[in-house]
């Protein structure tokens, strides 16, 4: 004991089994595509979050705006001789790269927000289903049947015709178009796992169901939703970019890459391509990047792969 | 069977009343259409009396027994924008949608299965990789942003193509089609092959999964045992073999790439059903909203239901299955 509080002393090897992370990011650095992939995404993460803090200027204060530089290409000085404009300007003299960045923050907000409730309504929904049966079960997965029989964009393009845009209402949109495939994922999984003993012990003892299902049943199912939710933010992002460029996403006032790339589009027929350009590379390399380190995820957890 | 058949359309028609309240009442709550329809400048009498024109004055129920008595006629309702029946302004751009579908599928499976075919049966080419590669891009692209890349490069700089409208069309039956003339297919080429990249990814993966499936077969080396010409192999028997689910899959998509055609065509400014669904959900054109809604979950669930049918009667294995649930 004393040896270990002694700064001085040799490291003494304690633990003999890693702890689980530590396993995984080992099977993870296995390929360097999704480790650069993880990497571009953590930087992609840390711009949207200190946005307001390394961005030149707030692009949705308009006292910060000068008309004067409206429409200027990639690389041009300000007026004011203050600073570049790296990837140019917009209609209204808008920094784009500033843009891009506010923009980050509202696509990844809104896809991690959505994905993570409906992660959190359909694996309940789904381990439910499958610990229950019976009459429940296949109510719930009639419904989940029902809903993946349409596509994304038609389920949210109804719920946005019937709600109107704004960003909790394409929230809202997103988790009733994804709640269905973490459902049926959790249901496949629990089926397995509600049959074992432990559950049949948990059962017999007497557990609430809430703890039964949270507490038993979730933690054995998690790596499969690990891997779902991942590839579905992605999927979020990119639907949410559809609605705001069709116009019925979020509102004008807090623009995501979707909607920058369709304020741009107007100018791109005159040649002014970079205010749709930079945005969507944004919008692409966060949707690939994710997209990577989901797939990889999903081979690493896969039981038959380390077989 | 029959008892299955008939559980399976009381189904579809719940889900088809369920749409109807969902899309009535949520249409009802968005904002009052007697401040979008009448004139600030009319006054009270103008006012009660227009309100009373359009039935807005009812209770809420009311006006959706109305509703449905009128969707099973066939009226529902007229536009506010064109002041025609919304069903009407709707059919009118059915064709330009059904075109642009058509022609989008017909790209994707004349394109997509004979790559797939390439990519199965020379899987380790680098052609085959770059293919493989190639397609799941094709399913992570945002399909909007495909298209704004085809606009910037033959429109913009190329010159080739035009971004928007349907160009010139020709008249048959008295439908205008635009495939018919030249200028038409120019202007067709660029939002069918946007629309068709989704599918075609997903038509070429099943078809070389197909192919991977089926060479091992025993059949597949007996027929090369009988010393038949490599291609006769390939078009008879393998081809035939992995149609069944193309088929099948393309028949399905068909009405996801009507529903993706919104996308497509509010790029390219179409002129079919989705644009002027957009367009409408923009002015709050009510009546539009609700018939499209109305037209494209009939669509789906009529789709849905065809599929199952054919499932059941080609899948025994499906027929047991259902035997024993609800």
């Amino acid at each position: 004991m004393s040896d270990i509080l002694n700064p001085n002393s040799e490291p003494v090897a304690i633990a003999t089994v890693d702890a689980p992370w530590r396993r995984i990011w080992r099977d993870f650095r296995s390929s360097w595509i999704a480790v650069i992939s993880l990497a571009i995404l953590v930087m992609i993460v840390l711009v949207a979050i200190l946005a307001p803090f390394i961005a030149q200027q707030n692009p949705y204060d308009l006292a910060q705006l000068d008309y004067l530089d409206s429409l200027l290409p990639p690389g041009a000085e300000a007026s004011s001789g203050a600073h570049t404009y790296l990837l140019g300007t917009d209609d209204q003299g808008r920094d784009l790269l500033s843009a891009i960045m506010y923009g980050l923050r509202i696509s990844l907000g809104v896809g991690v927000l959505s994905a993570l409730f409906a992660a959190l309504l359909g694996a309940t929904l789904g381990l439910f289903a499958a610990y229950r049966g019976g009459r429940a079960e296949s109510i719930i997965m009639r419904l989940v049947d029902l809903q993946l029989s349409f596509p994304s964009i038609l389920i949210a393009l109804i719920i946005l015709a019937v709600l109107g845009k704004g960003i909790p209402n394409v929230i809202l949109a997103l988790i009733i178009v994804e709640w269905a495939t973490y459902a049926r994922a959790a249901r496949a999984t629990a089926l397995v796992e509600s049959r074992r003993e432990y559950i049949e012990a948990a059962t017999c003892l007497g557990v609430p169901l809430h703890r039964i299902i949270f507490r038993h049943l979730l933690p054995n199912c998690m790596t499969p939703l690990i891997v779902i939710a991942t590839v579905q933010v992605a999927r979020a992002i990119s639907l949410e970019a559809t609605l705001s460029f069709l116009g019925i996403g979020v509102p004008v006032t807090e623009p995501s890459l979707g909607l920058l790339i369709s304020n741009g589009y107007q100018y791109m027929l005159s040649g002014q391509y970079w205010m749709s350009f930079y945005p969507g590379i944004a919008l692409l390399t966060t949707i690939m990047v994710i997209n990577l380190v989901g797939d990889h995820l999903r081979d690493i957890f896969n039981p038959r792969r380390q077989a | 069977m029959f008892l299955w058949l008939g559980k399976r359309l009381l189904q579809a028609l719940l889900v088809v009343l369920a749409m109807t309240i969902i899309v009535f009442i949520g249409v009802n709550v968005i904002g009052n259409p007697a401040d979008i329809l009448i004139s600030p400048d009319a006054d009270q009498l103008e006012r009660a009396a227009a309100i009373r024109h359009l039935g807005l004055d009812q209770p809420l129920w009311m006006q959706y027994v109305e509703f449905l008595k009128g969707a099973v006629r066939g009226d529902l309702g007229d536009s506010y924008v064109y002041n025609e029946p919304a069903l009407k302004v709707i059919l009118q751009r059915l064709p330009a949608t059904l075109e642009l579908a058509i022609v989008a599928m017909i790209i994707a499976t004349v394109i997509g299965i004979p790559l797939g075919l390439y990519a199965g049966l020379r899987p380790n080419t680098l052609l085959a990789k770059v293919l493989m590669a190639g397609s799941v891009l094709g399913f992570s692209l945002p399909a909007f942003w495909v298209g704004l890349m085809l606009v910037m490069v033959f429109s913009v700089e190329l010159g080739w193509l035009p971004s928007f409208g349907r160009g010139e069309t020709a008249s048959v039956f008295g439908v205008e089609w635009s495939f018919l003339t030249r200028d038409g297919l120019m202007h067709l080429l660029m939002p069918a092959a946007n629309l068709a990249l989704f599918k075609l990814a997903l038509i070429m993966r099943l078809t070389r999964a197909g192919v991977r499936d089926v060479l091992p077969q025993d059949y597949i080396r007996y027929a090369r045992a009988r010393g038949m010409t490599e291609r006769r192999v390939i078009m008879v028997h393998v081809l035939k073999n992995i149609l069944i689910p193309v088929v099948t899959v393309v028949g399905l998509e068909f009405g996801s790439i009507i529903a993706f055609s919104v996308i497509t065509e509010s790029i390219f400014a179409w002129p079919g059903m989705g644009k002027l669904i957009i367009d409408s959900i923009n002015v709050l054109d009510r009546p539009i909203m609700v018939a499209y809604l109305m037209i494209i979950v009939l669509v789906f669930v009529c789709i849905n239901l065809i599929v199952d049918i054919i499932y059941t009667l080609l899948d025994p294995r499906v027929r047991l299955a259902t035997k024993g649930s609800v």
